[in-house]
C-alpha cells in the first residue's frame, strides 16, 4: 500500500494542538514523509502502527493508556518477525520534562525531541531517521539475498527500551522486601507468604496473585509490587506478569518464535514478551 | 622499719592540708567516672563492653592514690614529719574516702539527672566517715592512737572536720556543675540539630512548593501548545498567554496567609482549567460554580488549586476518553464547603493518597482554622473522586 521510497509516519500525541504543530514542523523539515495517521494514546499507537507498519513512529512519553515507552515494548512484542515482514519502525520519542527518561535517552543513543518542537533539532532527527531507515533498506535487500533474517538491530532496540523502562521506573528508593500478600477474601485477610507465590498477573484494576492452591486478588499494582519482590526469585516475563523462577518448569518456543513457560505446580502456559525473551536463552 | 614507725607523730596541723586534697581528689574521680558514664552512653557500643566499665574503677583508684602520694610529698616539702609516715595517713584518708563515695554514689545514685541532690548528703558522710576510718587505720599501721588526739584536742580535731567538709563541698559543687555545664552544651547542640534541621525542612517545603507550582512539564507543554497557536491561530495564542500570565502571576506572589474573594478564587482556577483545556482539548470539561452571594466570602489564596490539579494530572490524565471536573461552593450553617469533584480513572484503594498537594492544604487549613478546618477525600471505586474542604465562613 506503501509507494516505494516513500517514508511513512505515524504520529501519537495526546494533546491535539501538539500534534497538528509536529505534522506541520515535519510537512517544513521532510516534505517527502507521509503521515500516515494520528493517534491520542499508547493503545491506539500500538494498533495504528501494526496496521499502517510505518517507517517512524513519534512517540509521546506521558499519553492516556500505555505511555510512550510501554507503547513501543508492546508494539516489539507484537511485530511479526518473518524475514518477508517490513523493518520495526524507527522510533522518535517526543516528551515536554522528563528528568529521568530524557538522561536515559541520551545513555543509550535513542532519539528524543523535546517540547516545544524547535525546527533546527527536529531537522537533525529528520537527517537521523533517514539514515537509519536507509540502512534498515540495505539489510533488507542483504536478508532476502541471504534467506536469513537479520535480528540485529531489532535486539538492540529491544536492549535500549529495556534499559529505557528500567531508568524511568526507578524514581523512587526500592521498599522493603515483601514478606507476605495480604489480601481481603470478604471480611478476613489472608496471608500468603511470598515465596508461595507462582506468579503474578496484572488485570484491569487488580493484580492476580496465583499459588499452586489458590488466587487472590490485591489492589496493589505490579509496578508497586516489583520492586518490593526479589530480583533473583522473581522475573518480569511480559508487562502484565512476574513469575516465581522456582516454579519455572521449561520454556518452549512455537513456531512464530514466541516463548512459552510451562510451570511445575500450574496447568496454564505463560507467554514471554520479546522485551523479556533475553532471560531464556541455553547457556 | 617498726622504729621508724614508732616516732612518727602526725599533728593535726599537718593532716588538715591532706585532708582537703584527697578528699578534693575523691570527688573529682567520682564525678569524672560519672562524665565518663553519661559520654560513653551517647557511644552505645562502647557502654555494652563489660571489661570498658570495670576498668575505669580501677584507674580511678590508682588516680586516687596517685594523687594522695602527690599531697603526701607536698606535705613532706613543707612540713616537718617524714615522707612515709604522711604518705601512710594520706593513703589510708584519701583511700577510705574514694572508696566510700564511688561506691555510695554508685549504690545510692543510679540515675545522675534525678538523684544528684544525694550528694548534699552522701559526700559530708563519706568525707566524715572515710576521715575517720583513715585516721584510725593509719594509726593502727603506724602504732599511735589517733583516738589520743581526738581527746586531746577534740576542738581542734572538729574543727579541721568541718573545714575538710566545706571544702569537699565546695570541690563538689565545682565538678557538679562541670556536668551541668556538659548538659547545658550538650542541650545547646542538640537544639542547634534542630534549628537546622527544621530549617532544611522549611527550605525543602519552600523548594517543593515552587516545584509544584511550576510543575515544568505542565510549563513546557503549555509552551508548546502556545508556539503551535501563535503560527495558526494568533488570537487565541493571545487569549492562552494571558491565561498563563494571571495564573503564573498568582502562583508567585500568592502568600500561603492571605484571604481573597472566592471570586477571585475562581477566575485564578479558571485560568488553570483554560490553559489545560487547549493542551487536552475535548478531553476536559469543566464547571464551576457558585451562589452568587458567597463571591465575597474570603478563602485563603489558591487552597484549591492542588486539588484542581490533582483532578487533572491524576484523574483525567491517564483517561483516554478525559472526564470533567466540578467546583462548585456553598454555605453549610456557619461553615464555607468548597467541593473538587472529578469522574477520572479514581483511586484503586479507597483510601486518602499521601500526596504533598493534599498535605499542603491540610496544612494551610489546620494552621488558619484549627480544628475547624477540615478536608475530607471521598474516592469512590467507580473512578469518581471527590475533595470536600470545609473551614468557617467570616463575612469580609
Amino acid at each position: 500500500m506503501n509507494l516505494p521510497n516513500t517514508p511513512t509516519a505515524v504520529i501519537a500525541e495526546d494533546e491535539p494542538l501538539l500534534a497538528a504543530a509536529l505534522r506541520s514542523e515535519l510537512a517544513q523539515a521532510w516534505p517527502e514523509l507521509r503521515i500516515l495517521a494520528s493517534v491520542g494514546d499508547g493503545r491506539s499507537a500500538v494498533a495504528q502502527a501494526l496496521a499502517l507498519q510505518p517507517d517512524v513512529l513519534f512517540l509521546d512519553i506521558r499519553m492516556p493508556g500505555l505511555s510512550g515507552l510501554e507503547a513501543a515494548a508492546e508494539l516489539m512484542d507484537a511485530w511479526p518477525t518473518a524475514a518477508t515482514n517490513p523493518a520495526f519502525p524507527t522510533l522518535v520519542f517526543v516528551t515536554a520534562y522528563d528528568q529521568y527518561a530524557v538522561q536515559a535517552f541520551d545513555a543509550q543513543a535513542v532519539d528524543y525531541l523535546l517540547k516545544p518542537v524547535q525546527p533546527e533539532r527536529l531537522k537533525k532527527t529528520v537527517a537521523k531517521v533517514q539514515l537509519a531507515i536507509a540502512a534498515q533498506a540495505q539489510k533488507a535487500i542483504n536478508t532476502i539475498a541471504n534467506q536469513t533474517p537479520d535480528t540485529q538491530p531489532l535486539e538492540t532496540t529491544l536492549a535500549q527500551l529495556r534499559h529505557l523502562l528500567a531508568a524511568t521506573g526507578s524514581g523512587r528508593a526500592a521498599p522493603a522486601p515483601l514478606q507476605y500478600i495480604q489480601a481481603s477474601l470478604g471480611s478476613t485477610i489472608h496471608l500468603l507468604p511470598v515465596s508461595d507465590v507462582v506468579y503474578f498477573e496484572a488485570a484491569d484494576k487488580y493484580v492476580r496473585v496465583l499459588t499452586a492452591e489458590r488466587e487472590v486478588l490485591i489492589r496493589t499494582p505490579l509496578k508497586e509490587l516489583l520492586p518490593q519482590l526479589d530480583a533473583n526469585t522473581f522475573w518480569q516475563i511480559h508487562r502484565s506478569t512476574v513469575v516465581n523462577t522456582r516454579c519455572i518448569n521449561h520454556v518452549t518456543r512455537d513456531e512464530v518464535g514466541k516463548l512459552w513457560l510451562q510451570l511445575h505446580s500450574r496447568p496454564e502456559r505463560l507467554a514471554v514478551s520479546r522485551l523479556y525473551a533475553y532471560l531464556f536463552r541455553a547457556m | 622499719m617498726k622504729v621508724v614507725l614508732g616516732c612518727v607523730w602526725i599533728g593535726p596541723r599537718q593532716k588538715s592540708k591532706p585532708l582537703l586534697l584527697t578528699t578534693g581528689a575523691g570527688i573529682s574521680h567520682l564525678v569524672r567516672s560519672r562524665l565518663s558514664q553519661i559520654f560513653c552512653c551517647a557511644h552505645p557500643a562502647r557502654h555494652n563492653q563489660a571489661a570498658m566499665r570495670s576498668f575505669p574503677t580501677f584507674q580511678r583508684g590508682l588516680q586516687a592514690a596517685a594523687f594522695n602520694t602527690a599531697i603526701a610529698l607536698g606535705i613532706t616539702a613543707f612540713g616537718e614529719h617524714d615522707f612515709f609516715s604522711n604518705l601512710v595517713y594520706s593513703q589510708c584518708i584519701g583511700l577510705s574516702i574514694w572508696l566510700l563515695i564511688d561506691v555510695g554514689q554508685y549504690k545510692l545514685i543510679p540515675d545522675y539527672t534525678t538523684q544528684w541532690r544525694r550528694l548534699f548528703w552522701l559526700v559530708p558522710l563519706c568525707v566524715v566517715m572515710g576521715y575517720l576510718a583513715g585516721t584510725g587505720l593509719a594509726g593502727k599501721l603506724l602504732a599511735h592512737s589517733g583516738y589520743d588526739y581526738w581527746v586531746k584536742q577534740p576542738q581542734k580535731a572538729l574543727g579541721f572536720l568541718l573545714v575538710s567538709l566545706a571544702a569537699g563541698g565546695v570541690i563538689t559543687y565545682f565538678f557538679f556543675s562541670r556536668l551541668q555545664l556538659a548538659k547545658a552544651r550538650e542541650e545547646m547542640a542538640r537544639t542547634q540539630t534542630q534549628a537546622e534541621t527544621a530549617q532544611r525542612q522549611a527550605a525543602e517545603f519552600q523548594l517543593k512548593l515552587l516545584q509544584s507550582q511550576l510543575e515544568p512539564h505542565m510549563l513546557f507543554n503549555t509552551l508548546a501548545n502556545l508556539r503551535a497557536l501563535i503560527a495558526h491561530n494568533p488570537e487565541q495564542a493571545q487569549h492562552m498567554l494571558d491565561h498563563m500570565v494571571a495564573y503564573l502571576r498568582a502562583t508567585l506572589s500568592s502568600s500561603r496567609t492571605t484571604l481573597h474573594p472566592l471570586q477571585t478564587e475562581f477566575d485564578r482556577l479558571r485560568d488553570y482549567f483554560e490553559l489545560m483545556a487547549v493542551r487536552m482539548g475535548s478531553r476536559l470539561r469543566y464547571v464551576l460554580e457558585m451562589p452568587p452571594e458567597l463571591a465575597n466570602a474570603p478563602v485563603p489564596a489558591l487552597l484549591l488549586q492542588p486539588l484542581v490539579e490533582n483532578a487533572i494530572q491524576h484523574g483525567l490524565e491517564s483517561k483516554i476518553e478525559g472526564g470533567s471536573v466540578t467546583v462548585n461552593a456553598r454555605l453549610e450553617g456557619s461553615n464555607l464547603v468548597l467541593e473538587v469533584h472529578d469522574t477520572g480513572v479514581g483511586l484503586p484503594e479507597a483510601e486518602c493518597p499521601a500526596g504533598f498537594g493534599l498535605a499542603q492544604v491540610r496544612d494551610r487549613l489546620s494552621t488558619l482554622y484549627g480544628p475547624l478546618g477540615t478536608l475530607e477525600f471521598i474516592a469512590a471505586c467507580a473512578g469518581n473522586t471527590r475533595v470536600r474542604v470545609t473551614f468557617p465562613y467570616k463575612k469580609s
